[in-house]
């Protein structure tokens, strides 16, 4: 947890103030209703189908337990006791009135919270692996960067009005748990040959509309000049990136019209009036914020725990649950705990203010009251000690949190749809329980293997349906909620966009054709080693069309033909 | 009549902007004339030869650099925003203080309200051409909205991480 310093909390309490004013004069007529839409949308605040939804930022990914409480104290306080915590390590309430919302930054800003810049066409919340400090493959600690690049991004005058949203990731380790490669900008720590820390930087990957995987304009950029060369990357997509469309606003559209080798150059060009400038990073700076992060008082202890092993062969449902969703770290006799939030029957990322407090007092009890939430809209305790894990489960069972999906179909992606949000075009929510439902045979589960399953309500793709194994994407189908659905996509380091299968399906077909889907690929799997990607990946789409659609799709194949080669 | 906010005071000037050759005609000569870019190209020297002071403004999309010589002979330089959302013209700020090292008045005019006040003063503009709705007296809080600033900019060029551990 970075603890800020004084300048730090000025800045969040001086927000509070200003954004008091700002609705104060929206209220009193004073300010327009377009003028006030930029204002608070800088503040997370949407006005919704039913009510204000407002979107509060959980940088890179990292809550103590007492800003939990805070949490669960707003949930239940402003909200109808729950929140919904977003694939974008955000968390947003759903119900909260207008004029209350300043009270709540105020509340936020009590335990170093905000909702600065969690909309907006500004630099959005920035985030990173969810094992972020505690992985073993990690080459920095990539929280120290963000929070680094969360002071930079914040408030940053220039970049205050950009052409459209930009969102950063950061990744630290040698697998990508980011998906830096489907951000505005993608950062990946890298160590050159001489040992030295620097940084891969990709730009121009994003999902939306147009769904792209981000090209490298720098193989090695040393640290020190990590700030200025974003300047650069911002200050070209500023000046140059288009604004007579909303669609083709995003800085890929730049990338890709400019060509990748003609954006590189220009951000070259910029960058030599700005490399060694000010902006230079300083050795001093960042230590001093990583001697802000607190750092967990470790034991040493074994690599193995004989209570874990007993427990382990006497519960299966334990293990069950220990093979799932409890994952290595750094330090030996020590494990990182998911909590699932994809419990069957719940809408995906939704937590009551009652388990947010479960949660809040397992991680003081057995995690250094620390805890992560990763972009797969899940909560992690980070730092559980293996002859714990039992007593965790155990506990956590009670609140439902124990789901073993991690990895698996149920552990389903899904933004909140057509039940809240006024842009989608098609429920989401419904859509994962009917799946979460089809699928809910444990052991079916499990055989079935690795596999993300996404659903996005709508083109702006929240669900990140483009990178699931299989995404879901709701569509308007002359006024109908139809869905589309893509196989073949993938997040981490072979980051791939999936490919659409064919027409799309009624709602209440979805879970069938999922199942169909599923059927090939158990019948086609080389051995249960082969996962469903990997499966897509060797035979291709084709054999699952023709599953899917049998000879109709044989048919629109035949009669396409037809018509290219008359 | 917009108000003009200069050095983070209210003042009276007059001012006159231009928008193409027609506006010509009508000029008194004393007032203060703001050209825009395409009309100076053409028209500098018969504006130069003029008594009253005079200026160019530039538009969202025109690059400074196209000016960069004669930054020194301007008495105001403006720059336009179309829409208050068009955040072009913080750039074009910037670039002109910190590259072309221009000191002389910045001015930012058009879609120019309260609540972009501060950043575009850390951008380098020293002079604001309120929309005339604005409160301009309400408006001046907005340059204490935030008592400090994370980054660099033409204000503030020292960032905090380096004045923190000054």
């Amino acid at each position: 947890m970075y603890i800020y310093d004084q300048i730090d909390q000025q800045f969040v309490d001086e927000r509070v103030a200003q954004f008091r004013d700002q609705t104060r004069r929206f209220l009193a007529g004073e300010l327009g209703e377009e003028e006030f839409k930029a204002l608070r949308l800088r503040n997370g605040l949407y006005l919704q189908r039913y009510a204000p939804m407002l979107r509060v930022a959980i940088p890179y990914g990292m809550l103590s337990s007492r800003q939990l409480r805070k949490l669960a104290h707003i949930a239940r306080t402003y909200d109808k006791g729950y929140g919904h915590f977003s694939t974008r390590q955000n968390i947003q309430y759903n119900w909260p009135k207008l004029e209350q919302v300043p009270d709540i930054l105020a509340e936020l800003a009590n335990v170093q919270m905000h909702a600065i810049q969690t909309s907006g066409n500004c630099v959005r919340n920035i985030t990173t692996d969810h094992f972020a400090g505690v992985a073993p493959d990690e080459i920095v600690n990539p929280m120290v960067w963000c929070e680094i690049l969360r002071q930079w991004s914040t408030f940053h005058p220039e970049f205050n009005f950009l052409p459209r949203k930009f969102k950063i990731a950061v990744n630290g380790a040698e697998q990508d748990r980011a998906a830096i490669q489907v951000h505005d900008i993608g950062i990946n720590a890298v160590r050159n040959e001489a040992g030295e820390i620097g940084f891969r930087i990709l730009v121009g990957g994003g999902l939306g509309r147009t769904p792209i995987i981000g090209v490298v304009v720098r193989e090695f950029l040393p640290w020190q000049h990590l700030l200025s060369y974003l300047d650069a990357i911002l200050r070209v997509y500023n000046c140059y990136g288009r604004r007579d469309n909303l669609y083709k606003a995003r800085i890929k559209i730049l990338v890709k019209e400019r060509t990748p080798d003609k954006f590189r150059e220009e951000v070259e060009a910029e960058w030599q009036h700005l490399k060694d400038g000010p902006a230079t990073l300083i050795e001093a700076e960042v230590e001093r914020v990583a001697a802000r992060f607190t750092v967990p008082a470790y034991e040493t202890l074994p690599a193995q725990d004989a209570s874990l092993q007993a427990a382990l062969s006497a519960d299966k449902a334990f293990a069950r649950w220990h093979q799932r969703n409890v994952h290595a770290h750094k330090m030996p006799g020590y494990a990182a705990v998911t909590l699932s939030l994809k419990k069957s029957g719940v809408a995906p990322g939704d937590a009551t203010a009652e388990q947010m407090e479960a949660v809040a007092e397992l991680a003081d009890q057995y995690s250094f009251g620390e805890l992560r939430v990763s972009h797969e809209q899940n909560l992690i305790l980070s730092d559980v000690k293996l002859a714990d894990l039992y007593s965790v489960w155990s506990t956590a069972r009670y609140y439902g949190l124990v789901t073993p999906n991690i990895g698996l179909l149920t552990n389903i992606i899904a933004c909140p749809g057509g039940d809240f949000c006024s842009l989608a075009n098609a429920k989401s929510i419904p859509v994962a329980l009917a799946i979460q439902e089809r699928f809910d045979d444990l052991d079916y589960l499990h055989d079935i293997g690795e596999l993300d399953l996404n659903i996005s309500g709508c083109m702006n793709s929240c669900g990140h349906h483009h990178v699931g194994n299989i995404g879901i994407l709701g569509v308007d189908k002359q006024g109908a909620e139809f869905y589309q659905i893509s196989i073949g996509g993938s997040q981490g380091n072979n980051a791939a966009i999936g490919k659409v299968i064919g027409p799309s399906f009624a709602q209440e077909e979805v879970p069938d054709v999922i199942e169909k889907l599923i059927q090939l690929y158990l019948a086609q799997r080389d051995s249960e080693h082969e996962r469903f990607a990997d499966t897509v990946r060797r035979i291709g789409i084709e054999p699952f069309k023709q599953h899917i659609y049998g000879n109709a799709h044989k048919e629109s194949q035949h009669r396409q033909r037809e018509l290219a080669n008359p | 009549m917009a108000t003009l906010i200069k050095n983070r005071s209210i003042v009276s000037e007059s001012w006159q902007t231009l928008n193409s050759a027609d506006d010509l005609a009508a000029l008194s000569p004393d007032a203060g004339v703001l050209a825009p870019l395409a009309l100076w190209q053409t028209h500098g020297a018969a504006l130069r030869a003029r008594p009253g002071k005079v200026g160019v403004w530039l538009n969202s999309h025109e690059d400074p650099a196209s000016i960069a010589k004669e930054l020194p002979s301007f008495d105001v330089v403006a720059v336009n925003f179309p829409k208050f959302a068009d955040g072009r013209g913080y750039s074009i700020a910037r670039l002109l203080r910190e590259r072309y090292g221009y000191t002389g008045e910045l001015r930012a005019i058009g879609d120019v309200l309260r609540d972009q006040l501060q950043d575009l003063e850390r951008c380098g503009f020293d002079a604001f051409e309120l929309r005339s709705d604005q409160d301009a007296q309400a408006a001046l809080g907005a340059f204490a909205d935030f008592s400090n600033q994370y980054q660099t900019s033409a204000l503030q060029p020292v960032p905090l991480f380096r004045r923190r551990l000054a």
